[in-house]
């Protein structure tokens, strides 16, 4: 009896993570396709439709797009979330809970209702679509999650070294740049890191706020116009692997902090 | 400095400037870019398209228009069999993981579980298209092996759309009832063990009810984010039938419709926010 319950269990997370697998091994083994149909039979491999993929403009472009808008809605939404968490966390104001879940709520919408009320804003104000429009659009989506990490991780431990530094005569600035940064830094990279994630990955609501210069999601979007395509199946398995790399460097720099 | 607050060591912060100084930023994003939007996407609804004064028949024509009525019907059918679908694979799945794995591999099957959690959004749904298309994966090993002669119709389906989704929400879920079941203290299990139930009546009785309040967020989970989406249903389910996000991006996209558009994402919201309420109760249990 107990090896039957094994070995079925073991079938079936085989079949699970095969289920998982597929469509990530497709696409990989046909971006490395000769020809140009990603479909069977496999007739590679070659590095064509990489080469195609670094050699386009309108993809590298996005690429970098994509980067900055990460990087600076990310930076934006950590800093505005780490004050205001620590406002939240050292002083006693009121009306405290409500403002926190009013900071907070913008995770309870989907992306396409938040980019569709940016988009009724803006064209309203007379704003035009830009990346800068799609970085706000990033820091609403991401403030609240930066916000609810750090918050969460500001304890008694950290408001006693504060306190410690205060009572020496550290003035506020001092605190805040000395202490409490430092010591809240592994709630800060997790928040900066998790946003650039969802931006670097988010497509609704880029697509409805920018328009000639656009993201790398966006981008792909539009190549999906053309049908099935091994660039499509490049540009998807780069992507990928960038993803990848900053996972496994995350999960890296967590464990050496936890060690020493 | 003491003070009665909420943790018996903030300090006050009225009439002193600096707390202010710290949240306002975020307090005035939020309220410019989420708040604000919002307002400016009620008003619109309620405008006409044509003239731009104000009517209701932004809204009306939700509920006389059949086919946008269907595209409402449509999004609960699919969120409810993905959100079902998704919840019975992973369950037993993150089971194995917890159980049957090694302690030492279970981080490194965790991590190989959730790996294509990290593809592009965009990216994942096209790759399965590659699978189920005309002259896809599938579609060749089946009439190469000589099952079939004709491909099957598989992609611009619902049944594309249902596989996408869940093939998304497995990975999600496997990780939230993952975690839900290691944190279940071991002594449950010896305790029934002790009481004389078999493995069947303590998963029954002890596992199953105790995980029960982690499915729910992640069942509720999954239905916000499914019921939401534009990119899964368009890439694979295409517009042979269309879900409240397709209906939603073609009035803007086609017909430049903001009012229309703003009425249906209120509307879809508004749901959204009807199944939070129904769900609190349970969501809830998770928090005490």
């Amino acid at each position: 009896m107990r090896q039957v319950v094994r070995v079925v269990s073991w079938l079936y997370a085989l079949a699970v993570y095969g289920f998982i697998f597929v469509p990530v091994v497709v696409l990989v083994l046909f971006s490395l396709q000769a020809t140009s149909f990603p479909i069977p039979p496999f007739t590679g491999p070659s590095l064509r439709w990489y080469e195609a993929v670094l050699s386009d403009v309108r993809l590298t472009s996005a690429l970098v797009n994509s980067l900055l808008v990460a990087s600076i809605s990310s930076a934006t939404a950590v800093t505005l979330g780490f004050l205001s968490a620590w406002g939240f966390a050292r002083f006693v104001l009121p009306g405290s809970g409500l403002l926190r879940g009013l900071i907070t709520l913008p995770l309870t919408v989907s992306y396409l209702i938040i980019g569709m009320g940016l988009l009724v804003l803006f064209n309203w104000a007379g704003l035009p679509k830009s990346l800068l429009a799609a970085g706000i659009g990033h820091v609403v989506i991401n403030l609240p999650l930066c916000f609810a990490i750090i918050y969460s991780q500001m304890g008694d431990h950290q408001i006693n070294i504060e306190r410690a530094a205060r009572d020496l005569g550290a003035p506020e600035w001092k605190v805040l740049l000395l202490i409490t940064v430092p010591v809240m830094a592994p709630a800060i990279f997790a928040g900066f890191f998790l946003s650039m994630t969802f931006s670097w990955d988010e497509f609704v609501i880029s697509f409805l706020l920018t328009r000639f210069d656009t993201t790398l999601p966006v981008e792909i979007w539009n190549l999906l116009r053309s049908g099935l395509n091994p660039k499509t199946n490049a540009v998807g398995s780069l992507v990928f692997a960038v993803s990848i790399v900053l996972v496994v460097l995350f999960e890296l720099t967590l464990l050496r902090r936890r060690k020493t | 400095m003491s003070s009665t607050g909420n943790s018996g060591r903030a300090l006050p912060g009225t009439g002193r400037a600096l707390p202010w100084a710290l949240v306002t930023p975020a307090l005035g994003w939020t309220l410019l870019f989420f708040v604000l939007p919002f307002v400016a996407m009620g008003f619109s609804s309620l405008t006409a398209h044509e003239g731009g004064g104000f009517t209701l028949s932004n809204y009306s024509q939700f509920f006389t228009n059949p086919s946008y009525w269907q595209a409402m019907v449509n999004s609960l059918e699919v969120t409810a069999i993905v959100t079902l679908l998704s919840v019975l694979l992973a369950y037993p799945f993150a089971l194995i993981l917890a159980e049957q794995v090694p302690e030492r591999w279970q981080r490194l099957a965790l991590m190989l579980a959730v790996l294509p959690f990290w593809t592009s959004y965009v990216v994942r749904s096209y790759s399965w298209l590659l699978v189920l298309a005309q002259n896809g994966v599938i579609n060749r090993a089946l009439t190469g092996s000589g099952l079939i002669t004709e491909p099957l119709q598989l992609a611009n389906t619902r049944l594309a759309t249902v596989t996408g989704f869940v093939h998304f929400f497995v990975m999600l879920l496997t990780l939230t009832i993952f975690a839900n079941l290691k944190q279940l203290s071991p002594s449950y299990r010896k305790a029934a063990a002790d009481l004389g139930a078999g493995p069947v009546r303590t998963f029954l009785h002890v596992i199953l009810p105790l995980t029960l309040p982690g499915i729910m967020v992640g069942a509720f989970l999954t239905f916000v984010l499914c019921i939401g989406d534009y990119i899964t249903p368009q890439i694979l389910g295409g517009n042979n039938e269309l879900l409240m996000p397709q209906l939603v991006m073609m009035q803007i996209g086609r017909r430049g419709d903001f009012p229309l558009a703003s009425a249906l994402s209120i509307i879809l919201m508004a749901v959204v926010t009807i199944a939070y309420l129904a769900c609190a109760r349970w969501l809830k249990i998770e928090r005490a």
